[in-house]
C-alpha cells in the first residue's frame, strides 16, 4: 500500500510537471488527466474510494472533456504551438520558480513538524452520504445552486 | 494495513499546489492558466481527503465534494470566458486583457 | 377659564402649521380666514381671560403646561405666567395684532406669497406671546428667537429683491449680537442662582445680591445688550431702518407695536435686577436719550415715509428705556401700550397712501392727497397728534409722566429732562414736517388712485384713531408688578407743564412755516454747506453704517482674507500633496496583467507564511 502510494505520489508530480512545461495544449491535457487519475489512486489508497471514483469520473472525465471540447472549438492549431514556444523564455520561469520553491519550503518546513502516522480506515459512500443528506444538506443545496448559475453563466457567456 | 506519515500525503499537496501556482504565474495563454488552476484546485483537495484520512471522518470527503462543485462551476465560467475573449480578440495571450490599468 | 391660556399662543401656531403645511394651496379666502381669525380667537381668548383675571384680584396666576426640558437643576417648562404686566403686552399683542393681521388681508391681496405672509405673522403672533407669558427666561428665550427669525423671515419677505435680504440679514444679525449677550447673562445668572424661573429668579437675586454688587451689573448689562438689540437702542440700533424693505403691516406689528417693544418688557420684567444695579440703570436712561435725540435729529432728514416712521419708532422707544432708567416703570409700560397704537396706525395710515401712490415711498413725491385720502388723513392727523403728545391725547399722557419722573430723578434729573423735552420738540417737527408734505401742498405727479382697501384695511385704522385718542385714559393694572411705583401724583409748577405742552407745539409751529405756510424755505436753509453736511450726516443716521463698517465688517473681511490660505490649509494641503505622490508610486504598480497581480498575491502569501514560520 504504501509502495502504491509514492508510486502514484511521484507519477502524479512528473505529470503535474509536465502540464506546465508543455507547449502542446493537447499533450498538456493528456498528462493533466493522467495527474488526476494518479490522485485518485492516492485517494483510494487513503481510503476514500468514493471520492477516488468521483475524482476520475468528474474531474478527469467530465471537466477534462469540456477543456477537449473548447480547445477544439477554438482551434488552436501549429501557430498556437510556434506563440508558446516563443514565450516560453528562461527569465519568465526564474521569479515564480523561486518563489514557488520558498513556497514549499516553508510548506515542507512546517508540515514536517507534525510527526503522526496516518493509518488509512476505509470510508465509504454510506458515511459520506449520512453526512451530505444530514448536516450539510443546505451545503448540498448550495452547491446546486452554483451549479446551476455556473450553467446560466456559461451559456449566456459562450453565446454569439 | 501499513500506515503512512500525514505528513508526506500534505507535502504531495503542497508540491501541486506550487506546480499549478508556477503554472499560473508564467503561462500566458489563458487555456493553461485555467488548467493551472484546475491543479491548485485539486491539491487542495488532496489535502482535504489527507485530514479526512488521518481521523478517519467522512466530512473531508464532503468538502472535497464541495471543492469539486466548484470546479466545475469555475471551469464552466472559465470555459464560457475564454471563448468569448478568443472571439474578441483573436489570441488567447492573457496580456491583451491589460486594459484595466492605472 | 384662565387655565386657557396655553390657547392663546395655540391659536396662532395652528393657524402657523396650517398655512405652511398648505404651502400657499389654500384658497386667498380661506388663507384670510386662518390667518386673521387665528389671531382674533386668541384676541378673544385675552380679552376673556383679563376680565377673568382682573375680576379675581390675584396678582399673579402660573398655569404650567408641561415640562419642557428637566436637566439637572434646571427645569424648565411651558409654563405661563399671567400677570399684570404680561397681561397688558397680551392684550397688545393680540389686540393690535388682530387689527393689523385684518389690515394685512387687504394690503397683501395682491401678493403672491399671500399664504406664506400669513404663516409668518401667525408664527410671530406664537412667539411673542411666548416671550411675554413665559413663566422662566428659556421660554422667553425661546419666544425672543422665534420673534427674530420671524422679522428676518419678514423683512425679507419680497425675497426676489436682494436688497431686502441684505436688510434683512442686517437685522438678523445686529440683534443676534444681543441676543448672544443676553444668553450670557442667562447662563450667568443660572450659574449664579440656580434657577431660571423669572419669580424665584428676581426673589433669589433680591434676598442673596447687594446693591451695586459686580455680579449684578454684570448681568443687568448683559441682559441690557439683549434689550437694546431688539428695541434698536444704541449701540444696536442700525437695523431698524433698514427693516422697513418689509411690507407695511410687518413694520406696523413687529416694527412698532410689538417685536421692538419686547426689549422694554424684559428691563420691565426683570426691573429688579436693574434696581439692584443703579449704574446700569443710569446707563439705560442715558442709551434712551441719547437714541431719542440722535433718532429724532435723523428723521428730520429722512425722505422716505416709512424710514421716518421707523427713526420715531427708535425715538419713541428711546422714551420708553429713559423711563426705565428713572425708575418710572409703569410709565414705561403705558408709553410701549399708547405707542403700540399710534404708532400701528400711523403705519397702516402711511400703508394706505404707499398702495394708493402704487408703492411711492419719498414723501417729496407725494403731497396733496388729503382730499382724495381721507380715512389716512385723518389716520395721520390723530396718530401725528398723539405721537407728538398733543394735550389728551394718549401720547400727552405717557409722555408727560416719563418726562416727569425723569425729572424727578436726584443728580442727573433735569438734564434727562431737558433732553426729553427737546426730543419732543423734535418728534413734533420731524412728524408734522412728514404731514404737511404728504397731505397738503401740491401734487407732485402721482395722480392718485381711489383710497385702496374695503372694510377690512379702513376698519383697524378706526379703532386704532379711537385708541390712539383716547388709550390715555386707561389705567393698567400694574401697581402689583412694580411694587407701589405706579400712579403718583406729579408735585410740579405750572411752568414745567406749560414747556411740557409748548415743546412739541413749537415744533409743530416750526413744521407749519417750513412746509405748510413756506414762509421760511427749506432751500435757503439748506444752502450753506455746513448744514448741508449736517444733512447729510444725519441722513446716513449720524454715520453709524459707516462706522461700524469701518469698525467690524471691513477688519472681518481683512482677516478673513488673510486668513484664506493659514496654517490649517496648508495641512491639509500637505495631505493632498502625499497622497498624490503615494497615487503616483501605486499606480505603476496598477498594471493590468492578470500574472502581475497573480504574482502579487502569492509574494504576500510567501511573507505571511514568513513571518508565521519565522515568528
Amino acid at each position: 500500500m504504501m509502495l502504491l502510494f509514492y508510486l502514484a505520489a511521484a507519477i502524479a508530480v512528473i505529470s503535474t510537471a509536465a502540464v506546465i512545461v508543455q507547449t502542446n495544449i493537447v499533450h498538456a491535457l493528456i498528462y493533466l488527466i493522467l495527474s488526476l487519475l494518479a490522485v485518485a489512486v492516492i485517494f483510494y489508497v487513503l481510503g476514500a474510494p468514493f471520492a477516488a471514483l468521483l475524482e476520475a469520473i468528474v474531474y478527469a472525465g467530465a471537466i477534462m472533456v469540456l477543456f477537449l471540447f473548447v480547445i477544439m472549438m477554438l482551434n488552436l492549431g501549429q501557430h498556437t504551438r510556434d506563440e508558446e514556444r516563443s514565450w516560453m523564455t528562461m527569465q519568465v520561469w526564474i521569479a515564480p520558480s523561486i518563489m514557488a520553491a520558498i513556497l514549499l519550503a516553508q510548506l515542507v518546513n512546517v508540515l514536517s513538524q507534525y510527526d503522526q502516522e496516518l493509518t488509512p480506515v476505509r470510508v465509504g459512500v454510506l458515511e459520506v452520504s449520512a453526512l451530505l443528506f444530514g448536516p450539510y444538506v443546505l451545503a448540498v443545496e448550495l452547491a446546486s445552486i452554483l451549479l446551476l448559475a455556473g450553467l446560466v453563466s456559461a451559456y449566456h457567456l459562450a453565446k454569439k | 494495513m501499513e500506515s503512512i506519515p500525514i505528513e508526506h500525503g500534505l507535502i504531495l499537496a503542497g508540491i501541486l499546489f506550487t506546480l499549478g501556482l508556477i503554472g499560473v504565474l508564467t503561462r500566458r495563454n489563458i487555456v493553461f492558466v485555467l488548467m493551472s488552476l484546475e491543479i491548485m484546485l485539486n491539491a487542495s483537495g488532496l489535502a482535504f481527503i489527507v485530514a479526512s484520512a488521518r481521523w478517519g471522518h467522512a466530512e473531508g470527503q464532503v468538502m472535497f465534494l464541495m471543492i469539486l462543485t466548484l470546479a466545475a462551476a469555475e471551469v464552466a465560467v472559465g470555459l464560457g470566458l475564454i471563448i468569448q475573449v478568443y472571439r474578441r480578440y483573436q489570441t488567447v495571450d492573457i496580456n491583451v486583457l491589460s486594459e484595466m490599468k492605472g | 377659564m384662565l387655565d386657557l391660556i396655553w390657547l392663546l399662543p395655540t391659536f396662532s401656531l395652528l393657524g402657523f402649521l396650517s398655512l405652511v403645511l398648505t404651502a400657499g394651496t389654500l384658497p386667498k379666502r380661506i388663507a384670510a380666514i386662518i390667518g386673521a381669525g387665528s389671531v382674533g380667537l386668541s384676541f378673544a381668548v385675552a380679552v376673556i381671560i383679563a376680565i377673568q383675571f382682573l375680576g379675581s384680584g390675584e396678582e399673579y396666576f402660573v398655569k404650567e403646561v408641561w415640562t419642557w426640558m428637566s436637566v439637572g437643576s434646571l427645569n424648565a417648562g411651558f409654563s405661563f405666567y399671567l400677570d399684570g404686566l404680561s397681561l397688558t403686552m397680551m392684550l397688545v399683542i393680540t389686540g393690535i395684532g388682530f387689527l393689523i393681521h385684518l389690515y394685512a388681508t387687504g394690503y397683501m391681496d395682491d401678493d403672491p406669497g399671500f399664504s406664506r405672509f400669513f404663516a409668518y405673522m401667525n408664527l410671530f403672533v406664537a412667539a411673542m406671546l411666548m416671550l411675554v407669558l413665559g413663566d422662566n427666561l428659556i421660554l422667553l428665550y425661546l419666544g425672543w428667537e422665534g420673534v427674530g427669525l420671524c422679522s428676518y423671515l419678514l423683512i425679507g419677505f419680497w425675497y426676489t429683491n436682494p436688497e431686502n435680504g441684505y436688510a434683512a440679514r442686517k437685522a438678523f444679525v445686529v440683534t443676534r449680537v444681543g441676543d448672544t449677550s443676553m444668553a450670557i447673562g442667562l447662563f450667568l445668572l443660572f450659574a449664579q442662582l440656580g434657577t431660571l424661573n423669572i419669580q424665584d429668579l428676581m426673589y433669589a437675586a433680591e434676598t442673596q445680591w447687594a446693591v451695586g454688587s459686580g455680579l449684578a451689573v454684570a448681568v443687568s448689562l448683559l441682559i441690557l445688550g439683549g434689550a437694546v438689540g431688539k428695541s434698536a437702542q444704541l449701540p444696536l440700533q442700525t437695523w431698524l431702518p433698514d427693516a422697513m424693505a418689509g411690507p407695511t403691516p410687518i413694520s406696523a406689528l413687529i416694527h412698532a407695536a410689538t417685536m421692538v417693544t419686547a426689549g422694554v418688557y424684559l428691563v420691565a420684567r426683570t426691573h429688579i435686577l436693574f434696581e439692584l444695579a443703579p449704574t446700569v440703570q443710569l446707563l439705560v436712561a442715558w442709551i434712551g436719550l441719547i437714541t431719542l435725540l440722535m433718532a429724532g435729529f435723523t428723521a428730520l432728514t429722512q425722505s422716505d415715509i416709512k424710514r421716518i416712521l421707523a427713526y420715531s419708532t427708535m425715538s419713541q422707544i428711546g422714551y420708553m428705556f429713559l423711563a426705565l432708567g428713572v425708575g418710572a416703570w409703569s410709565a414705561s409700560v403705558f408709553h410701549l401700550m399708547t405707542h403700540a397704537f399710534f404708532k400701528a396706525l400711523l403705519f397702516l395710515a402711511s400703508g394706505t397712501v404707499i398702495l394708493s401712490l402704487h408703492h411711492e415711498q419719498n414723501i417729496f413725491k407725494m403731497g396733496g392727497v388729503r382730499k382724495q385720502l381721507p380715512v389716512s388723513f385723518w389716520s395721520f392727523l390723530i396718530g401725528s397728534l398723539a405721537l407728538t403728545a398733543f394735550p389728551f391725547t394718549s401720547g400727552y399722557f405717557s409722555k408727560d409722566e416719563i418726562l416727569l419722573a425723569a425729572l424727578e430723578l436726584d443728580g442727573p434729573g433735569l438734564w434727562l429732562w431737558m433732553g426729553g423735552v427737546l426730543g419732543a420738540f423734535f418728534t413734533g417737527l420731524y412728524t408734522f414736517r412728514l404731514f404737511f408734505v404728504v397731505f397738503f401742498g401740491d401734487n407732485k405727479g402721482h395722480e392718485p388712485t381711489q383710497e385702496v382697501g374695503g372694510w377690512n384695511m379702513s376698519w383697524p385704522l378706526f379703532v386704532l384713531m379711537v385708541g390712539a385718542l383716547l388709550a390715555g385714559f386707561i389705567g393698567l393694572p400694574l401697581d402689583a408688578v412694580f411694587g407701589g411705583h405706579g400712579e403718583e401724583e406729579h408735585d410740579v409748577s405750572a411752568l414745567i407743564h406749560g414747556i411740557m405742552i409748548a415743546a412739541p407745539l413749537l415744533g409743530i409751529g416750526i413744521a407749519y412755516l417750513f412746509y405748510y405756510s413756506k414762509t421760511f424755505s427749506v432751500d435757503k436753509l439748506m444752502a450753506s454747506p455746513l448744514a448741508k453736511s449736517l444733512h447729510k450726516f444725519w441722513f446716513s443716521g449720524w454715520g453709524m453704517d459707516a462706522l461700524y463698517n469701518w469698525l467690524f465688517v471691513y477688519p472681518f473681511l481683512w482677516l478673513a482674507r488673510i486668513n484664506k490660505d493659514d496654517l490649517v490649509d496648508k495641512l491639509y494641503a500637505f495631505v493632498v500633496v502625499l497622497s498624490r505622490a503615494a497615487h503616483a508610486m501605486i499606480v505603476k504598480t496598477q498594471t493590468g496583467y492578470l500574472r502581475w497581480y497573480a504574482l502579487s498575491v502569492a509574494t504576500g502569501l510567501v511573507l505571511i507564511l514568513t513571518l508565521g514560520v519565522l515568528l
